[in-house]
């Protein structure tokens, strides 16, 4: 019951204005800079993705959206952060090879995920040691 | 639960003591492993287009540590193409047992080397170099032919699979988490092995060959070491050799003593965080680091690696160690309780693989069309776009398998603790933090 809580148990949740969010990301092989994110839901997000070697892109898990740069060029790509968590970007132009591990980092609001996460491995924990400490 | 004899059903049984099976499935394993290294070698230098990268270390690596180790257990072991020629040249035959003996050397493995330290070794030579091997096709292919031909070469020197058994740095760690899969291969009653004559289970017979991972099986009590090729239930004349079903992780009721396995725990563990940090972290600088072999942020990246393996994480949890007599009784309980360590590391590598795997998994289809990149497009999928798969389900599975992991670890390390007469607790809070910094890394 208590591992449900922490896993499903609605947070409350302070109201944020949305805002407009522009970031500079330039693209190299094989990372981004700044390669974390972290806005607001509900933030209108602009990048504006820089490459500075060979074509790269950027796709952002989960909301499926993407973004491709030439050497050189700066390529725009603009979208509304409706879904709260945590979300990989990824390069989705072959670029190298460690292309696929070109990856950065996007927090929308609060990581919960990572905390719910962790709040029931510490359930799960407890639950063991007290099991533990009656036997 | 208790366990379900498999081999009781004769059409299983049948299966599994034909050679026809079994030699189907290596035949095709051994074709595909070839054409890896061929891929690799003369195929597109881009690896997410090159079949030695795309099938090796997305499709082969997904089913490997998702479905065969932890269902199976060293039952990729039994079909894997990589000692099949040296064994079929140390043998002379394909099939069955020819009347003659072994032609070459059939040297007995060095007593000083019976163990699996050069396993580990070989993982972590591998490990370092994990970022060029992962995604440079013709590296990938050169280490292919490498294992293959160390293996010939072994088998001509030494008795039986000494590649598989002392030296494949993937044996090594499948035999370890082998010990969590529900399934074993074990002898029905200790009695008849006692009082067998000529133990052709060992020794071989006209039916087939001895043991050839140089396993007694009388004396097997866990899975490690049983490579599952079913020679014992072909060779043994009692019917005295049983495959079975079990609950997960039974091995581990009884936690080795032996350190070179502990560290294979340790080396586990602690090269999935390490992957998970460089390769799915956002941290370009570690990804240089680990790319850019034989430069000095490179050295210091493989300094970091072996350290983090060798002295961080084995320091902390010998703080678990709460009792200190003497040294032997020390180490006893340090190997002894790091087996909790065992289903965390393999709930680990399936957490770190989810990510991997769903994310390229398209990469499959394009390259089963054009496999070499020559622009072909044998099966119309060629042209198949790259697109992550199942991203929703990608973070409550990691969840799932991290947690559960650390649930599994925890009963484990109860199990353990009792064997070595210490407290579990500090094993469970150790396996809580490396738990809590891999959800980090993750999520």
């Amino acid at each position: 019951m208590a591992g449900l809580a922490v896993a499903f148990a609605p947070l409350p949740v302070q109201p944020i204005r949305p805002q407009e969010r522009t970031f500079q990301i330039e693209a190299r092989q094989f990372a981004y800079s700044p390669s974390e994110l972290n806005v607001n839901p509900g933030d209108t997000i602009t990048i504006r993705l820089i490459s500075t070697d060979v074509v790269h892109g950027l796709y952002v898990d989960g909301y499926d959206v993407s973004v491709e740069a030439d050497p050189g060029q700066t390529a725009t790509l603009t979208f509304t952060a409706t879904k709260p968590g945590s979300f990989r970007f990824r390069c989705n132009i072959t670029c190298g090879a460690m292309h696929p591990f070109m990856i950065g980092k996007l927090t929308v609001g609060a990581n919960d995920w990572l905390f719910r996460s962790a709040g029931l491995a510490m359930v799960a924990v407890l639950g063991i040691v007290i099991l533990v400490k009656r036997s | 639960m208790t366990k379900i004899e498999l081999t009781r059903n004769t059409s299983i049984k049948n299966a599994l003591i034909s050679r026809y099976p079994q030699l189907a499935v290596f035949v095709v394993m051994l074709m595909g492993y070839i054409f890896a290294i061929l891929a690799g070698l003369v195929g597109t230098p881009v690896g997410s287009h090159n079949f030695s990268i795309v099938f090796v270390w997305i499709a082969w690596w997904a089913i490997l540590i998702l479905v065969a180790v932890p269902f199976f257990g060293r039952g990729w072991c039994a079909v894997c193409p990589i000692p099949l020629p040296g064994e079929w040249l140390q043998r002379g035959a394909v099939l069955n047992p020819p009347d003659k003996k072994p032609k070459w050397f059939n040297l007995r493995w060095p007593k000083a080397l019976r163990n699996i330290w050069l396993q580990n070794i070989s993982f972590l030579l591998l490990a370092l170099f994990s970022s060029v091997l992962l995604t440079t096709p013709n590296i990938t292919g050169i280490v292919l032919a490498g294992m293959l031909f160390a293996a010939i070469g072994l088998s001509t020197v030494f008795e039986r699979r000494a590649f598989c058994r002392y030296l494949c740095p993937v044996g090594g760690f499948i035999g370890l988490y082998s010990q969590t899969a529900p399934i074993e291969l074990r002898i029905k009653d200790k009695r008849v092995c006692a009082t067998c004559e000529g133990k052709p289970c060992y020794n071989g017979s006209t039916n087939g060959y001895g043991c050839p991972w140089d396993v007694f099986p009388g004396g097997l009590t866990k899975n490690t070491y049983c490579g599952l090729c079913m020679e014992c239930l072909r060779t043994c004349p009692h019917d005295n050799i049983a495959v079975n079903m079990r609950p997960f992780s039974a091995d581990l009721a009884k936690p080795s003593t032996r350190m070179d396995e502990a560290f294979k725990a340790f080396i586990m563990l602690g090269s999935a965080m390490i992957y998970a940090g460089v390769l799915l972290g956002p941290w370009g600088v570690l990804k240089d680091a680990a790319y850019n072999v034989g430069t000095s942020t490179w050295f210091i990246y493989a300094a970091v690696f072996l350290s983090t393996i060798f002295l961080v994480m084995p320091s902390f949890f010998a703080l678990c160690v709460t009792r200190f007599e003497n040294l032997n009784i020390f180490k006893k309980r340090f190997a002894m309780l790091s087996s909790a360590l065992i289903p965390l590391g393999l709930m680990f590598w399936v957490a770190f693989s989810l990510s991997f795997v769903l994310t390229n998994a398209s990469y499959i289809l394009a390259s089963l069309s054009d496999p070499l990149g020559l622009g072909w497009n044998l099966f119309g999928t060629a042209q198949t776009t790259w697109q992550p798969m199942l991203t929703s389900i990608l973070a409550p599975g990691q969840t799932l398998a991290l947690v559960g992991g650390l649930i599994w670890s925890s009963r484990t390390a109860q199990k353990a603790a009792n064997e070595a007469k210490v407290s579990a607790i500090p094993v469970i809070g150790y396996c809580l933090i490396v738990t809590a910094v891999m959800l980090w890394l993750l999520l």
